[in-house]
């Protein structure tokens, strides 16, 4: 079953925790400076955004059907079954698709290194095929970072909300947004005013279904155009051969007859 | 031999010593140094304009030679050479390109051995691989025939039909596989340029494209070395752009009214001011232009409609990869400097390679002493007289 990470926004005390054990995790520089920066980057994952005195995180969303995967050319990005959306850099060209593709703006750049890698959360897979929580979630005061089975958080945050509506915004994000994440969202709040984008923008169908259609019908595509390209090129030149024989063949009658 | 300092050679020596600089820029600091791009921006002028318009103004290669060898219309012979020359050049410069662009060019190889078959990045660089290829064989019978070498010219003869097919088929795929690379970014690309129909838009304006190319390359080569206009097959080419210039603009009104996107494209707005520029240039003046037969007769006249169709579809190249990102990202991209040295210095590069090759190949056969002989007596310099299409870079 696939893990997911149930990030409750309304229990987020804005220790910045996570991003701690975030850059401990992935050997990330970690001081005040960093602390201070709102957005990610290549040399943070994770970031705890303060807006009217509410919190949000953001981190990869770890998609049911990623769009990095799908338009890697060389499959550097792949979704491990634990739920996991993981990066091969060996394989990597730097074509820099997985950043435009991603809805979510996820992967981030090395600009300034001469063998750049893409970089974002990778959801801790060592730990997770381990049976271990992620390190952000273990970290987490307060819980509102939850590790566990996606179908369980799910749940759980139906109850979450259930329990208390005034509290929370009736909607998990996350839930279907393109097709499905792993990282799940609640709160008082719409994502949207943290940079997240809109659930109706992105809509629920998983983004690599688009390119899909197209692909899928290339591989009928191929012999079928061969062969009317074949057929015209055919078609064209015997026209052209059958009009000479027919020229020869005139110049022959006519020779004939005037020797007739 | 002395060699003398024009204006136009001015120009190329100061387009390469910038661009050498910025070349040494970028593989010593690295993308972020030389460029503008960013992790909201991650494609850039060099994806925008060097790739998409690259391969795009290097379309003429499959146009004529379908119409000549795959339709038989042996009227247009006269500029397959030219073409296929511009096209071959093109896709070179273009992998030239993509080795500025990419962030690990050393590793392009692992195109060969990682595949993922559902990327339409992985598609088009095996159709442009394998294209090159082709246009490699395409082009080899210029060198094999300027040395006199007969034996191979027959071998390349005897597979012609299999290179003109496979030629348009993997232009076909890759063309509009260019569009369909967009088709993951629904929530990102503006409304204007996002549509299901992208790689159908991408290769039908490919082929619109490939015809303007060829007009534009043999009036420039015309113009440079002084040759013989073959008006007739101009005229030929002005008519078949026509309506080609009329299928795309139907296709794009159809996509704008089925999406029921008419009303919101002529309201002002930062997008809408780039798509008017975009239509005026790409379909409006041409087609009005093309619409008089006093035009369509007449060298400038089909020369400047070209032109001007041209700058109109590498208007919409870089609105689809460029300005359509904008209201999305909420920043504007604008290029550095050093990266339009880049792409400066490319194409200088491929001015400059369409010169040489046919100052030394029979590229216009016939008149090949002719050409010989004005150089001889007249020491042009070489870039200055090559104005020529290249295509791409």
């Amino acid at each position: 079953m696939s893990k997911a990470l149930l990030y409750d926004a309304t229990m987020c005390i804005g220790c910045k925790q996570c991003e701690v054990a975030c850059a401990e995790q992935n050997k990330l520089p970690y001081d005040d400076k960093v602390a201070a920066e709102s957005v990610q980057s290549e040399h943070k994952y994770t970031v705890v955004m303060t807006k009217n005195d509410k919190f949000m995180r953001r981190l990869c969303m770890h998609c049911e059907h990623p769009a990095c995967a799908s338009a890697c050319p060389v499959g550097a990005f792949h979704k491990t079954k634990e739920g996991p959306v993981v990066y091969d850099v060996w394989k990597c060209i730097g074509c820099r698709y997985c950043m435009v593709a991603c809805a979510f703006a996820q992967p981030k750049y090395e600009w300034h290194s001469l063998n750049p890698r893409v970089r974002k959360c990778i959801m801790c897979p060592d730990r997770v095929v381990a049976g271990k929580q992620t390190a952000c979630a273990e970290i987490c005061p307060t819980g509102a970072t939850k590790f566990g089975d996606r179908d369980d958080l799910i749940k759980e945050a139906q109850d979450r909300i259930r329990q208390n509506p005034s509290t929370y915004l009736p909607r998990i994000y996350g839930l279907h947004e393109v097709g499905g994440t792993c990282v799940l969202i609640l709160s008082s709040v719409n994502v949207e005013e943290y940079g997240y984008p809109a659930s109706n923008k992105i809509g629920d169908t998983p983004m690599p279904e688009y390119t899909g259609r197209v692909m899928e019908k290339i591989p009928d595509f191929i012999p079928v155009w061969s062969l009317v390209l074949g057929g015209i090129y055919w078609i064209s030149h015997r026209r052209q051969e059958v009009a000479a024989a027919e020229t020869a063949e005139r110049v022959e009658d006519e020779g004939n007859r005037s020797k007739g | 031999m002395k060699i003398k300092l024009t204006f136009w050679r001015v120009v190329f020596i100061v387009i390469m010593g910038m661009g050498l600089y910025s070349t040494f820029v970028r593989y010593s600091h690295g993308l972020g140094a030389v460029s503008n791009m960013s992790d909201r921006f991650p494609w850039g002028l060099w994806i925008g304009f060097d790739c998409l318009c690259g391969v795009m103004l290097a379309a003429g290669g499959f146009c004529v030679i379908g119409a000549v060898y795959l339709f038989n219309i042996q009227r247009l012979h006269s500029v397959v050479r030219p073409a296929v020359l511009t096209a071959f050049l093109g896709y070179l410069l273009f992998i030239v390109g993509l080795l500025f662009d990419l962030g690990r060019p050393w590793y392009i190889w692992h195109q060969l051995i990682y595949m993922n078959p559902h990327s339409v990045m992985f598609e088009v660089g095996m159709c442009v691989m394998a294209y090159t290829t082709v246009l490699f064989f395409e082009f080899l019978p210029n060198v094999l025939e300027r040395f006199n070498l007969k034996a191979p010219i027959r071998w390349i003869k005897r597979i012609y039909a299999v290179l003109v097919v496979l030629g348009i088929l993997l232009s076909t795929l890759h063309q509009s596989s260019l569009g369909s690379l967009y088709l993951i970014m629904p929530s990102e690309l503006h409304p204007f340029w996002y549509t299901p129909a992208l790689p159908f838009l991408f290769f039908g304006s490919a082929i619109a494209v490939g015809l303007a190319m060829t007009i534009f390359e043999s009036t420039q080569s015309a113009k440079a070395f002084g040759r013989h206009l073959e008006l007739p097959v101009l005229v030929e080419l002005g008519g078949a752009l026509l309506v080609a210039l009329w299928v795309n603009a139907l296709l794009r009104f159809e996509d704008y009214f089925h999406r029921s996107l008419l009303g919101q494209i002529i309201k002002p707005s930062y997008e809408a001011y780039f798509l008017w520029l975009e239509l005026a240039l790409a379909f409006v003046i041409p087609i009005s232009m093309l619409s008089f037969k006093k035009v369509r007769l007449s060298p400038n006249g089909l020369y400047l409609a070209s032109v001007i169709s041209l700058l109109g579809f590498i208007t919409n190249r870089l609105n689809v990869s460029l300005i359509g990102f904008e209201t999305y990202v909420g920043h504007h991209y604008i290029p550095k400097w050093t990266e339009f040295s880049v792409t400066l210095m490319i194409i200088a590069m491929g001015f400059a390679l369409f010169g040489v090759a046919v100052k030394h190949l029979p590229i216009f056969p016939q008149e090949n002493h002719v050409v010989e002989q004005r150089v001889r007596t007249k020491p042009e310099p070489l870039v200055g007289t090559v104005v020529l299409g290249h295509a791409g870079d």
